[in-house]
C-alpha cells in the first residue's frame, strides 16, 4: 500500500536527499586533496535511490549495504561523525579505522554485512532474512547492491532460496547503468535486470531511481509484502553516477553528452521543485536545510580530523571473538 | 560409559547443543528429512523441524553466506559440506566474509557458526570427493580449524565449535564414521586448541590429526615390536595450535614424524616443522620428517593407495628418522 507521505516525512527526505549528495560531494574533494587513506566510490547523482531506500526501512529493520551506498546507510540514520572518522581512517570510526569505505558496519542501526567482494552481500542479507523469519519476526532486510552484481552465481543462488522459504527480503537494486568501466548492455543479457526475478517467481518491480518518493513507495509496497509473510520482492532502481567508478577514474568510456543528459534528470531540482509547488517548501527553508547538512558535515569532518589515527596494537586485536 | 561411533557422536552432539540452545540450527544439503548424505543428522528433522534441519537446493556459496548472515545476527548455524571438495564453491563467504567480518569491522560483531566438512581418501572416490584441504583453512585468519580422531574428541570438540563465538571449520574423516570408541553418558566438552597425547613414547613424536592419528597408532604399535617407542601427538585442533604439546613431546623424544593426508607444498606437516625448527630445533637429533600424500590430485578406487600415506609408509618415515 502507498505510503501518506506527510510534510514533515517530504522535507526529511528532502533533507536527507540534500545530505546524500553535499557528503558525496565533500568525499569527492578531501579524496582529490589526497586526505584519505583509501578509495572512494562516489554515489553521486544516484543518491535518490538509496536515500529512500534507507528511508523507508524502521529502526528495527535491517540494511545490508554494498560498496556505494553511503545514501542508504546515512538515511537509515548512519552516525555521519562515525561514518566520516572510518573514511577518514581514524579509530574513532566505526570499524576503528580499519574498515574503510567498504566495510562499514554500525549493529545499533541494523546495518550490517557491507564488503568489497561484488555480489556476497546478497547471502549475508538472505541469511538475516532467515535469522528474523526462524525467530517469528516482523522485521525485513533490505539489501542495497548494484546491477553489476546481479550477474554473480550466488545473487542466483540467494533469489532461489528467498523465494522458496518466502523471507523478508528486497533486492534492492541500484541500476546506474556501469559495472566499473561496462555498460549495462554489454554484460546483462536481458533490457530490464528486473526481469531476473520472474525465474524465481518474485516480483520484480521498476522504479524512477532518480525519483525519491516513487523509489520510497515501491520500497514501501515490498516491505508489506515481506511483513505480511509473502516474501521477497526485487526492485530496480534506476539511475545513473555522474563519477567515475572511483574517485580519480576519468570515465573515458562514456561520452560527456551521455552524463548531460542524466544531470537533467537529477533528482534533487526535481524534487525541490515538487515540494515548492506543493507549497511544502520555499527559498528560506532550503537555505535552512542546506546550513544544516553544511553544519553537520562539517562537523563530523572535524571529528574525524581531530581523532586519532589506530596504532600498531589497536589494530592487532579482533582477529578472534 | 558406552560404546559410540564416530558417526553418531557427531548426531548427538548436534542434539543435544540443539536442545540447548534454541539460536544452533544445521543447515545443508539432504540435512533433512533424508538425514543426511552420511547420516549424519539422523532423527534431527523431526525432533526439530524444518527451520531448525534446513535442507538446501546445491547452493553452497549462497547458504554458506546466509549462515554467516544468520551469525551476524546470533543464530549459531551448523553447515554440513556433504564432501569436503564441494567447499571450493563457497570459499568466498566462508574466508572472506565469515572470517573476516569481526576483524574488519573493528571487532563490532561475533560470527558463531560451525562448517562441518566430510574429508578425505578411503572411499576410492577420485579427485572431487577424496580431498583434505585443511591447510587451506588454517592459513585464513578469523578460521579455526577442528580435526578429531575418534568419537570421544568429535562429540567433544563439536560441542565446544558450537558454543564458540568463531567460524570454526570442522573435518570429519569419512573413513572415522563407522569407528567406536567409549563415550561418556554425562556431558562433557574437549576444548579447542589442546593437543592429545594418544600413546606415550621415548623414541619419536609422530605427529598427527584426523583419520591419520588411526594409522600413526597402528604404526606405532607395529614399531614397538621393533623396540621403537613412538610417541602419537593428535592435534585434535590446526588453528589455534597447542604448541606446547607438540614441543615438548619433541623436547623429550628428540625426533619428530608428521603424517598427514594431503600432497606436502604448503601443508599442515610443513607447519608443524617449522615450529619445531624456530622453539625447539637444538632438540631434534635428526632432521624430521614429513609423510604425506603424493603431489597429484586423487586417482579413483584401489588407485588412491599409491597416493595416501600408508602405514609402511609412516613406518618407514619412523625408521628414517630413527635409524
Ligand atoms: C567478485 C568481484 N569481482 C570484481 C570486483 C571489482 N569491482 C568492484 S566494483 C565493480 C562493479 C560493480 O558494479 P555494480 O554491482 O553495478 O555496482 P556499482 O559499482 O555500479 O555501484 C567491480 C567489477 C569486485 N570487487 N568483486
Amino acid at each position: 500500500m502507498a505510503r501518506e507521505l506527510t510534510k514533515e516525512k517530504l522535507l526529511e527526505l528532502y533533507r536527507l536527499l540534500v545530505l546524500a549528495r553535499e557528503y558525496e560531494l565533500l568525499l569527492s574533494d578531501v579524496s582529490k586533496q589526497g586526505k584519505l587513506p583509501g578509495w572512494i566510490h562516489s554515489a553521486l547523482g544516484q543518491e535518490a535511490a538509496g536515500v529512500a531506500a534507507g528511508a523507508c526501512l524502521e529502526r528495527d529493520d535491517y540494511l545490508v549495504p554494498a560498496h556505494r551506498t553511503r545514501p542508504s546507510q546515512i538515511a537509515k540514520g548512519m552516525d555521519l561523525k562515525l561514518l566520516t572518522a572510518e573514511i577518514y581512517g581514524k579509530v574513532t570510526g566505526l570499524s576503528k579505522g580499519r574498515g574503510g569505505e567498504m566495510h562499514i558496519c554500525d549493529p545499533g542501526c541494523r546495518i550490517l554485512g557491507s564488503g568489497g567482494i561484488v555480489g556476497q552481500v546478497v547471502p549475508i542479507a538472505l541469511g538475516i532474512a532467515y535469522a528474523i523469519k526462524y525467530r517469528g519476526g516482523k522485521e525485513v532486510v533490505l539489501c542495497d547492491f548494484g546491477e553489476g552484481a546481479t550477474n554473480t552465481g550466488v545473487f542466483h543462488e540467494s533469489m532461489n532460496m528467498a523465494a522458496l522459504w518466502r523471507l523478508p527480503l528486497i533486492f534492492f537494486c541500484e541500476n546506474n547503468q556501469y559495472a566499473e568501466f561496462t555498460r549495462v548492455d554489454h554484460h546483462i543479457s536481458v533490457k530490464d535486470v528486473a526481469t531476473r526475478a520472474s525465474a524465481y517467481g518474485i516480483p520484480g518491480t521498476i522504479v524512477d531511481g532518480n525519483h525519491v518518493t516513487a523509489t520510497y513507495q515501491a520500497v514501501a509496497e515490498a516491505m508489506d509484502r515481506a511483513r505480511a509473510g509473502d516474501g521477497p520482492t526485487f526492485i530496480e532502481a534506476v539511475t545513473y553516477r555522474w563519477s567515475g567508478h572511483f574517485e580519480g577514474d576519468p570515465a573515458k568510456y562514456r561520452s560527456p553528452e551521455e552524463v548531460e543528459e542524466w544531470k537533467k534528470r537529477d533528482a534533487i531540482p526535481r524534487f525541490r521543485d515538487e515540494l515548492v509547488h506543493k507549497g511544502i517548501l520555499n527559498d528560506d527553508l532550503v537555505r535552512e536545510i542546506e546550513a544544516s547538512v553544511k553544519r553537520q558535515i562539517e562537523e563530523a569532518v572535524r571529528f574525524a580530523e581531530q581523532s586519532p589515527l589506530p596504532t600498531m596494537a589497536q589494530t592487532l586485536t579482533d582477529v578472534y571473538a | 560409559m558406552a560404546e559410540m561411533n564416530f558417526r553418531w557422536a557427531i548426531t548427538y552432539a548436534m542434539q543435544e547443543e540443539m536442545e540447548r540452545d534454541e539460536n544452533v540450527f544445521l543447515i545443508g544439503e539432504d540435512v533433512g528429512k533424508p538425514g543426511g548424505a552420511f547420516g549424519m543428522s539422523r532423527g534431527l528433522f523431526d525432533r526439530f523441524g524444518e527451520w531448525r534441519v534446513r535442507d538446501t537446493p546445491i547452493s553452497e556459496e549462497a547458504f554458506m553466506g546466509l549462515a554467516a548472515g544468520a551469525a551476524l545476527v546470533g543464530l549459531r548455524p551448523i553447515v554440513e559440506i556433504m564432501f569436503m571438495d564441494f567447499i571450493m564453491v563457497a570459499m568466498e563467504p566462508l574466508c572472506n566474509q565469515a572470517a573476516k567480518f569481526r576483524y574488519a569491522y573493528g571487532g563490532a560483531v561475533k560470527v558463531p557458526m560451525v562448517v562441518r566438512a566430510l574429508y578425505g581418501a578411503g572411499w576410492g572416490a577420485a579427485a572431487h570427493h577424496s580431498q583434505s584441504l585443511e591447510a587451506w583453512f588454517v592459513h585464513c585468519p578469523g578460521l579455526k580449524v577442528v580435526a578429531p580422531s575418534g568419537a570421544y574428541d568429535a562429540k567433544g570438540l563439536l560441542k565446544a565449535s558450537i558454543r564458540d563465538d568463531n567460524p570454526v571449520v570442522f573435518l570429519e574423516h569419512k573413513l572415522l564414521l563407522p569407528v567406536k570408541e567409549e563415550v561418556p553418558e554425562q556431558e562433557y566438552l574437549v576444548p579447542l586448541g589442546r593437543a592429545a597425547i594418544k600413546r606415550e613414547g621415548s623414541d619419536v613424536s609422530i605427529v598427527a590429526w584426523g583419520w591419520q592419528v588411526q594409522e600413526a597408532l597402528r604404526a606405532a604399535a607395529q614399531l614397538a615390536e621393533e623396540g621403537i617407542q613412538a610417541e602419537v601427538v593428535d592435534l585434535r585442533s590446526l588453528s589455534p595450535l597447542d604448541e606446547e604439546t607438540i614441543l615438548n613431546s619433541v623436547r623429550k623424544t628428540g625426533r619428530l614424524v608428521v603424517v598427514q593426508e594431503a600432497p606436502a607444498p604448503c601443508g599442515f606437516a610443513s607447519e608443524v616443522i617449522c615450529l619445531v625448527s624456530e622453539k625447539a630445533m637444538e632438540y631434534l637429533d635428526a632432521p624430521p620428517k614429513r609423510v604425506t600424500a603424493f603431489f597429484a590430485p586423487m586417482p579413483s578406487g584401489p588407485l588412491e593407495k599409491y597416493i595416501i600415506p600408508q602405514q609402511d609408509d609412516i613406518i618407514s618415515g619412523v625408521q628414517e628418522v630413527c635409524r
